[in-house]
């Protein structure tokens, strides 16, 4: 195979021994697709057992289930690998690469994913059902896991080493196959965000992986790294965790960050704002990122100076927020506007992250978290930076880029039902959990007090407005697989980048000779 | 709209506004924001709040502005053309990077200062400590030989039970009710000990302002005062995930007036030292 000229295999042998990368990043894809679909049908189990006080629905312990497999799901299964498969499909084209630099680990790394995926979601079948202390896993409530417990982070382990290959990949691709002429300021944006997420991931899955395999000795061999009463402690594990766990939000985050950049530009017809000043940020946000990891713990009893130091750094991180931000608007000042579907879901990440970023800012301040942690307004605000903030981002993608895989114009008018419908949702879904949360609603809980009830009824409703909307999602994409209007290469009418100087679809085999960069 | 579609939208229209009528009139919509509640504490924590949030909405609203006026003013549709020379302007990006810094400080120095305040647990007059348990709290009043156990009130653990067939609303206080609750005087500087037994549970009283966690092993600290003028009962629930029946370990407290509080300490004390004498007999 790769040979010159050569087509794909055809049927199923092609995906199982493919080493391209655009097959790659569609494999990626589709799995993300339904690992969203799967993981949302979890939060509406969640969010139908909350209708209503009372447990009409499930068990407290199948309920604790569903909320720690969804989040794994939604982040190991859904977020992350949709912006691995948009890196394997885009880097080579953005930076005028004939395929990623490492094929083979490449086809290995999306393997491995999707057996850890089968891993875990096969404990939801075995007796004693799937882990249920939460996507954190802290001990000791972990500890107490049954036969799931090896099977999940042998999981974990796996999707690790995963991501690693995919963020070694990514890197060597950068640093060694760029076209002539395609200085890193000259790259686009999302692959400068993709460089910098897999650093982060390089840096952190290790750690994560550290943590759990400590988890896993303290199961086994009574290890006590954890146990106080071997000499170990709890809390230790909450700082490895989040050590990796903060980072890890950014590593869903940047990919679209760099994603709306571009739409942002595209269709305000004009060139990014501060483009270095964008660089810049992104690789601030990324260092900070390493130094904040504490404020998700206030409430563990940390020293006076750990609280003072972890609101400080924390609230630093909003100054390049903020830049990111303000060049986006400052992108659209003096452009010429319009609104096409790629167009919508960044416009709505724009306000919707921001708003997301202002509850984090809140959180920040060790004071006034004492008194929102562990509640709903922070499942309000990193719902507000990840649905609206990293899903949005990630359909702009594939709104913006749709015609350059499939070599088809998608239904323009389904598009817009899906984001308005999405757009509405989302807001009607998760704005009333910053008001339960404030009225004192702990998070993780399947059955509330009555004073409740209102605001989880509406968010509930929200939940299945959203969640149907995303079928309209599915059928567009499966109809524009199949057929549609035939795109251009430029499919836009404006455009900066080299993936829109090959033809739509993009051919199996682009830029094997390398393109010229001015 | 067809005729089956129309019946469908309004059967799931009444489906929705017969669970919605079904509640009761003084129902939760108005419940948006934090307490204030009846610790000076609480009060500041809700101050640090609300100066936050009025800080983001001011931020909000001129972001959001310049947004929404870039997308009404320069929209294609109304023939903007593109300026495609704005690529940056260092004043510009030199002043959105020093303002936030500035806002950030401001944030900053209220908020250290009420820190400060929070983790002095110094000159208490009353030290309780609180043990987690799956899923139950213990309560000790340290130096008098008084402790207690707190669960779930009896008719709301029964209401809970799944498809109990009892309405959750016919139960006074469903899920925030206990067998027996922590007693405290008002006035009162009390420090409190958290620990847990088996995993990390959280106490937490909203209307007090504070939530620190109980680890096994460990031994954390804060401390609470409720105004001497709001002696009353408040009620908070465990707020760290804790295995499948977190949210069912309800905290409730009682706040009495000191001389209230100390006759109800001694009758208590009476009655530990009696079962004492008893068991040792
Ligand atoms: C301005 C930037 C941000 C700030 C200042 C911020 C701050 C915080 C803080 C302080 C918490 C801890 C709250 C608590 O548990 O009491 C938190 C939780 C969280 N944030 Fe953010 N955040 C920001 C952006 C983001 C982004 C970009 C993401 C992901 C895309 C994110 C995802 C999360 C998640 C997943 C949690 C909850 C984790 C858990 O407890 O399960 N945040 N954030
Ligand atoms: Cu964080
Ligand atoms: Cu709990």
């Amino acid at each position: 195979m790769g040979e010159h000229g050569h087509g794909p295999p055809k049927g199923i042998v092609r995906w199982l021994t493919t080493t391209n990368h655009k097959d790659i990043g569609t494999m990626y894809l589709v799995f993300s697709l339904v690992m969203f679909l799967v993981g949302g049908l979890m939060a509406l189990v969640i969010r139908s057992e909350l209708f209503q006080p009372g447990l009409q629905l499930v068990d407290p312990a199948f309920f604790n289930q569903m909320t720690t497999m969804h989040a794994l799901v939604m982040v190991f299964g859904a977020v992350m690998p949709a912006t691995v498969g948009l890196a394997n499909w885009m880097i080579p084209m953005q930076i005028g690469a004939a395929d990623m630099a490492l094929p083979r680990m490449n086809l290995f790394s999306f393997w491995l994913l999707a057996f850890a995926f089968l891993l875990l979601l096969s404990t939801l079948f075995i007796p004693g059902g799937a882990p249920a202390a939460g996507w954190t896993l802290y001990p000791p409530l972990v500890l107490q896991t049954g036969q799931a417990f090896p099977m999940a982070i042998f999981a974990i382990h796996l999707m690790g080493a995963s991501s690693i290959m995919g963020a070694i990949n990514v890197i060597v691709t950068i640093v060694n196959m760029r076209a002539p002429g395609m200085t890193l300021l000259k790259m686009p944006l999302f692959s400068w965000s993709w460089l910098i997420t897999a650093y982060l991931l390089i840096a952190v899955m290790p750690v994560f992986a550290g943590g759990v395999t400590m988890l896993l000795t303290d199961y086994y061999f009574h290890t006590s790294f954890f146990n106080a009463a071997g000499g170990g402690d709890p809390v230790l594990f909450q700082h490895v965790f989040w050590f990796f766990g903060h980072p890890e939000v950014y590593i869903m985050i940047l990919p679209a960050f760099g994603i709306v950049s571009e739409v942002i530009a595209t269709f305000s017809r004009k060139p990014i704002f501060g483009y270095e000043a964008m660089v810049y940020a992104i690789a601030s946000i990324a260092f900070l990122s390493f130094i904040v990891w504490a404020h998700h713990m206030f409430t563990v009893g940390m020293p006076l100076a750990g609280q003072l130091f972890f609101t400080l750094s924390t609230m630093l991180i909003a100054v390049p927020t903020g830049v990111k931000i303000f060049n986006w608007t400052a992108t659209m000042w003096r452009g010429s506007i319009s609104f096409e579907p790629p167009m919508l879901f960044a416009l709505a990440f724009l306000f919707l992250f921001t708003i997301g970023g202002f509850s984090g800012l809140m959180l920040a301040i060790a004071p006034a978290d004492f008194q929102y942690h562990d509640t709903y307004f922070v499942v309000a605000h990193f719902h507000y930076v990840l649905v609206p903030g990293a899903v949005f981002g990630i359909m702009a993608a594939v709104y913006y880029w749709l015609p350059k895989w499939t070599g088809h114009m998608y239904d323009m008018a389904l598009a817009k039902w899906h984001f308005w419908l999405s757009a509405i949702f989302v807001n009607v879904l998760f704005f009333p959990q910053h008001y339960l949360g404030l009225a004192g609603m702990p998070r993780r809980i399947p059955d509330y007090a009555l004073q409740f009830t209102e605001w989880n009824m509406v968010s509930t409703i929200g939940a299945f407005g959203f969640g149907l909307s995303q079928l309209l999602f599915v059928w567009l994409i499966v109809k524009c697989v199949k057929g549609g209007e035939r795109a251009t290469a430029g499919v836009w009418d404006y455009q900066h980048g080299l993936e829109w100087t090959v033809p739509s679809p993009a051919p199996y085999h682009t830029f094997e000779k390398a393109p010229e960069v001015r | 709209m067809s005729i089956a579609k129309r019946m469908l939208m309004r059967s799931a229209v009444a489906g929705v506004l017969a669970a919605l009528a079904t509640m009761p009139a003084h129902a939760g919509w108005d419940l948006l924001n934090m307490p204030k509640g009846v610790s000076e504490l609480s009060r500041e924590i809700y101050d640090m709040h609300m100066i936050m949030l009025w800080i983001c909405t001011v931020i909000a609203v001129f972001t959001f502005g310049a947004m929404i006026w870039a997308m009404v003013r320069f929209r294609k549709s109304k023939g903007a053309v593109a300026d495609g020379k704005m690529l940056h302007n260092a004043r510009l990006e030199a002043a959105w990077t020093i303002v936030p810094v500035l806002i950030l400080i401001g944030m900053a120095i209220p908020s250290v200062e009420k820190l400060i305040k929070i983790e002095d647990t110094s000159g208490s007059e009353l030290t309780i400590k609180v043990t987690g348990y799956q899923w139950q709290w213990h309560y000790e009043y340290l130096g008098t030989g008084v402790s207690f156990f707190s669960r779930l009130a009896r008719d709301s653990d029964a209401a809970r039970q799944k498809r109990s067939g009892i309405d959750p609303r016919s139960v006074e206080h469903y899920l925030l009710n206990v067998d027996k609750p922590l007693v405290v005087p008002t006035g009162t500087k009390i420090r409190m000990l958290l620990t847990a037994n088996d995993v990390i549970h959280a106490w937490w009283v909203p209307d007090f302002g504070m939530k620190r966690d109980a680890i096994p092993g460990f031994i954390n600290e804060m401390w609470i005062s409720v105004d001497e003028d709001k002696p009353g009962t408040y009620r908070g629930q465990c707020a760290e995930l804790c295995g499948a029946d977190h949210g069912f370990m309800p905290i409730v407290v009682d706040a009495k007036p000191p001389a209230e509080f100390r006759a109800w300490l001694e009758q208590q004390m009476a009655a530990a030292a009696g079962s004492r004498l008893a068991a040792t007999e």
